[in-house]
């Protein structure tokens, strides 16, 4: 298992990332990975099925619902949507991360001559 | 959703996962294909982008519930499926596990009734009882008073004894029981309370026999007058002697005795009432009290406590120094009556549990090598789950996992018959005369030790292969196929084999050593003869006959039982050799003037018989004469001793007859006979003096009856109860066989031989099963190798040789260490068993050869393997 090391950007990269797709449309896991694959232009290598796990925590948390129901191409699928609870968590995480990224950002920002 | 939902749900919790999850590799294989892929690689790739869907679904689940939960699940199904495959191996290991933890909880449970358990008082942790430092905890009563009253060190002294008295609860049949004559103080002082009614107090003593209370314990109350709380108020009589019952004690208090259960509580001031003579005002009767205990004041120590009694001691020495000897004490814990009987007890059961505790260890390295022949069977297996992804850790969680099953199964059932067998010992009374119990229903201790030492040889023998799973490469033995390395190297297996083998003939030998004891001390030279004899047992004090009615009384006896048809002879004795409670006397020489005990010439063993003793009980005289009805009040005092108080007074047997001695009274004792040598403390003593008195000339109201018949006993003790029931139908008897009563003294060693015996043979059955496992395995491992043998032409005896050479010389090691630890341990039972002596050339001889059938028992069925190998069928099959 030696893509263990990729798996995760950082704890919760992932779970913000689905929680933020779940925002515009309910998914099911499999469209959530092309989801997150097109938007992030390929730029984030995960593997397929470190998803599920992260879906099973959101689950826990209660910050998604899973429905099963039947695709445009006929397939039985498991679709998740954000919860009330799972919309605010993901605002909350938001502003978080991008109060972290700015302070990296800084840091690591040229130093003015 | 809670987490209780959601454990109840997991099932469809889980079930939603993988299916999501094939959905999800189903759906991207159908857009490979569309792309242009084929099928097959586009599964594939598919499956090689998702990952491992195996990990990635137990990652999923972990999320729930942990994955601690989810994995222990996992590990009991499939150790559940593994052993379910191999049934043989399952029961095999439960079954040897039950045996082991079994014996090792009911040795515990008797270890934990007898001696961790303290007696059942309030603050047991501050009573101590009173002994002299020369081994004895009786006192006389003025004794008891001076300690009682002048000591600064206990809170209350109290005293006791057991005496034997007829009952007769108003029924006009009267019944021997046995009683606690108990001082005044005795239920103030032990802290306690009554169940019914009240006790008798130290203020209700006004001088002697002015207390006819009796208090019953909750036991006799139960069975004899069915919990009655009527009975409080009701007269009973005592010796035919009116008493009120005013309390009942609460059922978990049965006197000061571990496991001594008295009939009822007396007071000791009565003693004359009960016991039909009075030695209270007597300094000199040592025997009056048979121990003085009380609570030590909070803050008194121990060492203050005998610092205390020691100075009374010297002051009582300095006051009356005709009557007292030494007066030096030591202090020790009440219940199993000190270390008289608690040392040996404690010794023997210590020997025991560490005997148990050998068993369970045996057994653990049997299973722990079936465990590691079994690692090396499923190292394919192994091998293959490491390859697909597991961890070495968690092959070896589900390892443990099954080692813990079969231990807690194992455990289940040992603790399941042992409860059975203590429920059965806990009513067992071994004395027929004596009320004695062992209460040793197992408590919470019992249930932890079981289950702890369950847990404890789970993971023991789980250990075993761990090394080897972890040194597993799975590369190699996919490639290879597992293959049985024969090296010379010793391994883990081996030495626990030699271990175990060891351990066994370590049982082995105590328990023949103890077999020959027994055997011996049941046909040791008594110094009587106990076929063919019933001794009938009574006390005249019982029916309140006075002294000087006793003689008359107990001539009528004699006669009426000897008119008995087919009653050869009767003899009568007021304590015989190896009756309960052998009474012993200083005896001093006849020139000596000084009758203190510091020079007494010898301690021996007294009995009062009437002139048909020495027929009856078989007992020869083998110089001079034995007693006549003439030797009576008026006629010269006289005795008959045996060998030992002859060469101990005398210098030697013939000087002795004819010569003098002077009893500690100053009575000068004439020797006519010399009667053989016996036994008559113990079965275990050295050559004891003894000395016989005529029942004229120091009579008593005690009597043990010999009656010597060749008839059947039965209709033998019937005919003697209703002889003497017409006689006096007030007397309490207790008829039994001689040997039955001699069964007393037998018991410590015959216990010791069953409970030998039994862990023995469990040694032993461990040791076939190791030896058997070992060789099968071996065999098993080296088939082709002894097919390659056969096929170039080797003898049978070369592959045998091959084959079972290693299990034997392991078996011959094992045997030799075994054996030379078992003669060091038979030094322990030498204290209980009688003649225990490990160097008897028929013990060594029986453990070679035990050993050695166990060998051959264990290797039979590999070695018929062996030789039936076809090396054509065998090369073909590789």
């Amino acid at each position: 298992m030696g893509k263990d090391k990729q798996r995760d950007l950082f704890p919760g990269a992932l779970e913000m990332m689905i929680l933020r797709m779940l925002r515009r449309q309910p998914l099911h896991g499999y469209a959530l990975v092309q989801h997150i694959k097109q938007a992030s232009n390929h730029l984030l290598e995960i593997e397929e099925g470190s998803l599920y796990p992260a879906l099973q925590r959101l689950l826990k948390d209660e910050l998604v619902s899973a429905q099963w129901a039947l695709s445009s191409t006929n397939r039985r699928v498991r679709v998740y949507q954000l919860t009330p609870k799972g919309a605010q968590h993901l605002e909350n995480e938001v502003s978080s991360f991008e109060r972290m990224l700015e302070g990296i950002t800084r840091v690591l920002a040229p130093v003015e001559p | 959703m809670n987490w209780i939902t959601q454990f109840f749900k997991r099932q469809e919790l889980y079930d939603d996962l993988s299916e999501e999850i094939r959905q999800h590799i189903e759906e991207r294989t159908s857009e490979l294909v569309k792309s242009g892929m084929s099928p097959q690689q586009a599964a594939r790739t598919a499956r090689r982008e998702f990952g491992n869907p195996a990990v990635i679904e137990e990652r999923g689940r972990a999320i729930w519930f942990g994955s601690f939960f989810n994995d222990l699940m996992a590990d009991i199904r499939v150790s559940l499926r593994v052993l379910r495959k191999t049934p043989g191996f399952a029961a095999v290991a439960v079954f040897t596990l039950a045996l082991a933890i079994g014996a090792n909880a009911v040795v515990f449970s008797v270890l934990n009734a007898l001696i961790l358990r303290p007696l059942n008082v309030p603050r047991a942790e501050s009573l101590w009882a009173l002994w002299r430092a020369n081994e004895t905890a009786e006192e006389s009563y003025p004794d008891y008073i001076d300690l009682r009253d002048r000591n600064r060190s206990f809170e209350s002294l109290i005293a006791w004894s057991i005496p034997n008295v007829g009952f007769d609860a108003g029924t006009g049949d009267p019944a021997q029981v046995w009683a606690e004559e108990a001082s005044g103080n005795y239920f103030d002082g032990l802290g306690l309370q009554p169940y019914l009614g009240r006790f008798f107090h130290a203020a209700d003593e006004h001088g002697a026999n002015s207390v006819p209370d009796i208090v019953l314990s909750y036991d006799f109350w139960h069975t004899q007058f069915h919990d009655d709380a009527g009975v409080i108020g009701r007269v009973v009589r005592v010796n035919k002697h009116p008493y009120t019952i005013i309390g009942v004690a609460q059922p978990e208090f049965h006197g000061a005795l571990m496991f001594f259960y008295p009939a009822f509580f007396v007071p000791l001031v009565d003693q004359a009432q009960i016991e039909g003579t009075s030695t209270l005002n007597d300094r000199k009767a040592h025997g009056s009290v048979f121990m003085v205990m009380g609570h030590l004041k909070s803050g008194v120590t121990q060492a203050q406590a005998i610092a205390d009694l020691n100075s009374i001691g010297a002051d009582l020495q300095k006051a009356y120094p005709k009557d007292e000897g030494r007066m030096t004490f030591t202090l020790s814990r009440p219940g199993l009556y000190g270390e008289h009987l608690g040392g040996p007890i404690k010794a023997f059961m210590a020997a025991l549990m560490l005997l148990a505790g050998l068993i369970l260890i045996a057994a653990c390295a049997n299973l722990g090598s079936l465990f590691a022949a079994r690692a090396t069977d499923r190292s394919r297996e192994v091998a293959l789950r490491l390859a697909l992804g597991s961890t070495r850790n968690r092959v070896l969680r589900q390892i443990f996992t099954e080692a813990i099953l079969i231990s807690l199964a194992g455990g289940a059932l040992g603790l399941w018959g042992s409860v059975v067998l203590l429920r059965g010992l806990s009513v067992w009374q071994p004395f027929p005369a004596w009320p004695i119990h062992v209460p040793v229903n197992p408590d919470v201790h019992v249930y932890l030790v079981a289950l702890f030492l369950a847990l404890g040889s789970g993971f023991l023998f789980g250990a075993v292969p761990v090394r080897q799973i972890l040194h597993t490469n799975p590369n190699e033995i996919i490639k290879l196929g597992s293959t049985g390395q024969v090296g010379k190297r010793i391994t883990i297996r081996e030495v626990l084999l030699s271990i175990q083998i060891a351990i066994c003939a370590v049982l082995v030998t105590s328990s023949l050593v103890a077999v020959r004891g027994l055997s011996r001390s049941l046909h040791s030279d008594f110094g009587f003869d106990p076929q063919n004899a019933m001794i009938v047992e009574t006390d005249l004090g019982m029916a309140d006959y006075k002294a000087d009615q006793a003689p008359t009384m107990q001539k009528q006896m004699i006669d009426s039982v000897s008119g008995i048809p087919g009653v050869e002879s009767v003899g009568l004795a007021d304590m015989p050799p190896l009756g309960e409670g052998a009474k012993n006397v200083l005896v001093f020489t006849g020139m000596t003037a000084d009758l203190r005990a510091a020079k007494a010439a010898a301690a021996t063993f007294v009995c009062s018989v009437s002139p048909e003793y020495f027929r009856a009980a078989r007992t020869a005289i083998l110089f001079g004469r034995s007693f006549t009805w003439h030797d009576d009040k008026d006629s010269p005092r006289v005795a008959i001793v045996n060998p030992e108080f002859a060469r101990k007074l005398f210098g030697s047997v013939k000087s002795a007859l004819g010569g003098y001695f002077k009893m500690r009274d100053g009575q000068r004792v004439q020797v006519v006979g010399i009667a053989e040598q016996g036994k008559y403390n113990s079965l275990t003593e050295d050559s004891t003096p003894g000395m016989f008195l005529p029942i004229l000339q120091v009579p008593s109201s005690s009597i043990w009856m010999i009656v010597r018949s060749s008839r059947d006993p039965q209709p033998i003790a019937e005919a003697i109860r209703s002889k003497l029931h017409d006689l006096d139908p007030s007397l309490p008897l207790q008829i039994q066989s001689r040997n039955q009563q001699l069964a007393t003294f037998l018991f410590p060693s015959r216990m010791a031989t069953l409970s030998l015996g039994v862990l023995g043979l469990m040694g032993a059955m461990l040791a076939i099963t190791g030896i058997f496992g070992m060789a099968a395995y071996s065999i098993s491992k080296r088939l082709r190798e002894l097919g390659i043998r056969i096929a170039l032409g080797a003898r049978r005896n070369e592959v045998l040789e091959a084959a079972l050479g290693r299990a034997i010389k392991l078996l011959a090691f094992g045997s030799a260490a075994g054996l030379l630890l078992g003669i060091l341990a038979s030094k322990v039972l030498a204290f209980i068993v009688y003649q225990a002596t490990p160097r008897d050339p028929l013990v060594l001889a029986g453990v070679v050869f035990a050993m050695a059938l166990l060998g051959l028992l264990a290797t039979w069925i590999p070695a018929q393997r062996a030789l039936s190998i076809d090396p054509v069928i065998l090369l073909r099959q590789e």
